[in-house]
């Protein structure tokens, strides 16, 4: 194969998109499945840095290619963070990979993913032309949502060159607590029960291969206490100890192994139950629940068991994405309407980028 | 014009009664929120299944007719503006809240319903429904799905977007969509988010999938005046820098204060020319640790008044002097025009200044009344549409706020839309190429250009200005431009 294009400026990428016919754009590298296509790669390693920090308007725009660590450490030098935990940011992970990806981490929960920050994109299309849509401000109605759209895309309409994000302040402390759920059925209790108290925790994640909820509460310390007390005098359960996040090897998938097939599989809460018992009983397969009930990872060791695996989505009802490993992109994926083929088309018009369904 | 033939095949898609063609009826349709634009449709559908919306916009699409799909008629942006030549699909009918799961916090609602209904049915179970536009007690959520709707608690939960998780929609094609459904996650390109705020161009929405939020245990307001507006300002910036995330932070400027006073006999503070309302909201224990902080942070910004409402009869008094602010702009001025503009929140006091200078240049008198959490301005322009040519100055005044917004690095529109009002301004924000791509999307739901033609895109067929007056609903102070 041979070297990767390598822009340094949005307009070498606007150029670099236009000298070939099939582009595949990639970024670390850390979900490797969603490039693992044919084409002439193009690295946004050479577009990187913080283009524009406000810390007073709760906004930043920077490249692409800048690693997630990165602005994490610019973004806690001001107090703020991006509070829907972008995952495998240890690993190196890109914004812009974030970004087309759409993943995020067990932060969603509170405030929303990845698509819910994102406020603007400077891009490439199919046709090479960049393009900014989307805006600079926390609050913007003009124009189609573009940046959306993007969260999500896979580089399959086009290559994120820049992006502008809302952030928040980070929360003056955090304490995360493990509640005990006996089986799926009792854990999606506690789930919706949270779902509907007054404690507003910022994560409900289940544990890797286990029933029990890691549930993190964030804001000032006095105020943490008083809940966590009453949260554990409700459902049993104990304060993690440590200054370790627990929730770490969720951000990170640490929990699985790099040489898994890492599949996201989008569920609503009552699906938990079925996919914990289903997942439970099947040798070489790990998995988590996450999001509280909304997502469910899975990661296969041994792929005897990805027929089985299938199955269990079809059966459900549910649809996946392999993120990580040798298997299709797409798990159980229902019929395509029409529309989609076309916006394609209009963003894509000469199939520069990788098809909708490889 | 369309022939007899297909008028005809429209019309008998419906009942006699529920496809209105007579004139007197027309002309409660020929104009929204945006009341200098009047158009009279060809006629006006009345549906009241989807199966019926969805062989409307087949009619449309073989027989070339434009839509434009209205629920409320509230837009401010002119987006539910007819089609000369085009009919109306009035979405009022289609107004059942399908299912409300509390255990999952979703509700499933059909676009015809209004959105303080979705709140009022989520309220038993302890839920609400986050976005919160002025008009909320009768604008409805198709509207707000096209137009992506904002409120006064966009910095902390966002708009609109942000609380889709599914849409059925029929597009302009013919074709029906499901996207996105109960749950919070998904994969691939976020449809949902594109389709919302459309404003009518790709097609109608059928059947909306909203996330339910547990209502907050406690809240928290404060109303602090000032002397002036600068310091007010000031004092949004000390307690975004403080690390505070309240719910809502507003600014009413003097002459809004002027106009709350007469309307609703709101009491300020005598003696500020601004005032502050800021909203913290949470479990208890946070709430009573940060509303310290506040007030220490308040306090350090000299205030003339702090006044913490300590019930929640105070609390909802001082949100009516604040929502009713608009209509009762109404009783300074014979009329007035809102404009909807947005400038970084650093920015917010030079944009002030500019807007005050515009306002004495001109001789209009300009108050403001804005969402000062995330840089919404809503400046209102008062004149007398009886003077000959005061309505073009105070358009022009207005195409100058929306002008330095954009030269501020911020947009011409936070939550109303650009619909017909502002689409002369779109070119100011994207380059050609920029609104080429948005065409080209646009064309790929509707490649004939029959959903809701003559918007958001410049230089398509510009219906006159003619004024109007306020909106006989805004007039009684039901529903509010901002």
């Amino acid at each position: 194969m041979s070297a990767p294009l390598r822009p340094q400026t949005l307009a070498e990428l606007a150029e670099a998109v236009r000298s070939a016919a099939r582009i595949v754009a990639v970024g670390a590298g850390t979900k490797p499945r969603l490039s693992a296509v044919e084409g002439t790669r193009l690295s946004t390693a050479g577009l990187t840095g913080l283009v524009e920090y406000e810390p007073e308007e709760f906004t930043f725009t920077a490249r692409a290619g800048t690693p997630l660590r990165d602005l994490a450490v610019a973004l806690a030098e001001r107090g703020q963070y991006l509070p829907f935990d972008p995952p495998l940011v240890a690993a190196g992970a890109t914004l812009g990979g974030a970004v087309a990806s759409g993943l995020s981490g067990p932060g969603r929960y509170r405030f929303g993913g990845i698509r819910d920050f994102i406020l603007g994109v400077r891009f490439v299309d199919g046709a090479g032309r960049l393009l900014r849509l989307g805006g600079k401000v926390v609050k913007n109605a003009a124009g189609f949502d573009v940046p959306k759209f993007l969260c999500g895309s896979l580089g399959r309409f086009g290559v994120i060159g820049e992006v502008t994000f809302k952030v928040f302040p980070r929360p003056v402390s955090a304490l995360t607590l493990r509640l005990y759920a006996a089986d799926p059925v009792e854990r999606l209790k506690i789930i919706r029960a949270l779902g509907r108290s007054r404690y507003e925790p910022e994560a409900v994640e289940g544990v890797p291969d286990h029933c029990d909820l890691w549930v993190r509460l964030a804001g000032p310390e006095s105020a943490l206490a008083a809940l966590a007390s009453e949260i554990l005098t409700r459902f049993p359960g104990l304060r993690e100890a440590g200054t370790e996040d627990p929730l770490e090897v969720l951000r990170e998938l640490s929990w699985a192994a790099a040489s898994d097939t890492w599949v996201k599989v989008p569920l609503s809460p009552d699906h938990s139950v079925a996919f914990t018992t289903e997942l439970a009983a099947l040798d070489g397969v790990s998995h988590q629940v996450g999001a509280g009930g909304s997502v469910g990872w899975i990661a296969i060791r041994e792929s005897a068991s990805v027929p089985a695996v299938r199955d269990l989505l079809e059966r459900f009802g549910l649809e996946g994405m392999t993120v990580r490993g040798d298997a299709p992109l797409w798990w159980a994926r229902r019929p395509r309407p029409a529309i989609e083929s076309a916006v394609k088309l209009a963003l894509d018009p000469c199939h520069r980028f990788p098809p909708l369904d490889s | 014009m369309p022939s007899t033939a297909s008028i005809e095949r429209l019309a008998a898609i419906l009942s006699s009664d529920r496809f209105l063609t007579q004139p007197e009826a027309l002309s409660a349709y020929e104009s929204d929120g945006l009341t200098a634009f009047r158009t009279r449709p060809l006629g006006v559908a009345i549906p009241e299944t989807a199966d019926e919306v969805i062989a409307l916009v087949r009619a449309c699409r073989d027989t070339g007719i434009p839509f434009v799909a209205r629920g409320s008629g509230t837009s401010l942006s002119g987006g539910s503006l007819p089609v000369s030549g085009g009919i109306v699909i009035a979405m009022n009918r289609l107004n059942r809240i399908l299912r409300l799961d509390p255990e999952d916090r979703v509700a499933v609602v059909e676009p015809g319903v209004i959105n303080t209904q979705v709140t009022a049915a989520a309220a038993p179970f302890g839920l609400h429904y986050a976005p919160d536009p002025s008009s909320q007690s009768i604008c409805t959520l198709g509207g707000n799905v096209a137009f992506n709707s904002g409120g006064a608690h966009c910095l902390k939960y966002g708009m609109t977007s942000n609380h889709v998780l599914g849409l059925k929609a029929v597009l302009a094609t013919g074709e029906v969509v499901e996207w996105g459904g109960p749950g919070r996650e998904r994969l691939g390109p976020d449809w949902c988010g594109l389709f919302t705020g459309h404003e009518g161009l790709f097609g109608v929405v059928l059947e909306i999938t909203l996330q339910l939020l547990p209502r907050a245990e406690c809240f928290h307001t404060v109303l602090a005046g000032y002397r002036t507006l600068e310091q007010a300002g000031d004092a949004v910036a000390a307690v975004i820098a403080a690390g505070l995330l309240p719910g809502a932070l507003e600014i009413m400027d003097a002459l809004a204060l002027e106009a709350a006073r007469a309307a609703v006999h709101a009491e300020y503070p005598p003696g500020c020319e601004a005032v502050l309302i800021v909203e913290l909201e949470g479990p208890r224990e946070t709430v009573a640790e940060e509303r310290v902080r506040l007030e220490s942070i308040l306090a350090a910004g000299n205030p003339v008044a702090m006044r913490p409402a300590r019930d929640a009869a105070e609390r909802l008094a001082i949100w009516k002097g604040r929502k009713s602010a608009f209509s009762a702009v109404g009783r300074l001025s014979p009329d007035f025009i809102v404009q909807d503009g947005v400038v970084p929140r650093r920015r917010l006091g030079e944009a002030l200044r500019r807007i005050a200078a515009l306002s004495q240049e001109s001789g209009l008198r300009i108050a403001n009344v804005f969402h000062a959490g995330d840089g919404n301005l809503h400046p209102l322009i008062l004149f007398d549409g009886r003077q000959p040519g005061a309505l073009a100055r105070a358009e022009a005044v207005a195409g100058s706020i929306l002008k330095l917004c954009v030269e501020m690095g911020g947009s011409i529109t936070g939550e109303h839309g650009i619909g017909v009002e502002k689409r002369e301004f779109l070119t100011d924000l994207f380059s050609p190429d920029e609104v080429d791509v948005q065409k080209r999307i646009r064309a790929a739901f509707d490649p004939d250009g029959i959903a809701n033609p003559g918007k958001m895109f410049p230089g398509t067929g510009a219906p006159a200005l003619t004024h109007h007056g306020l909106h006989p609903l805004e007039r009684e102070g039901v529903i509010f431009r901002e």
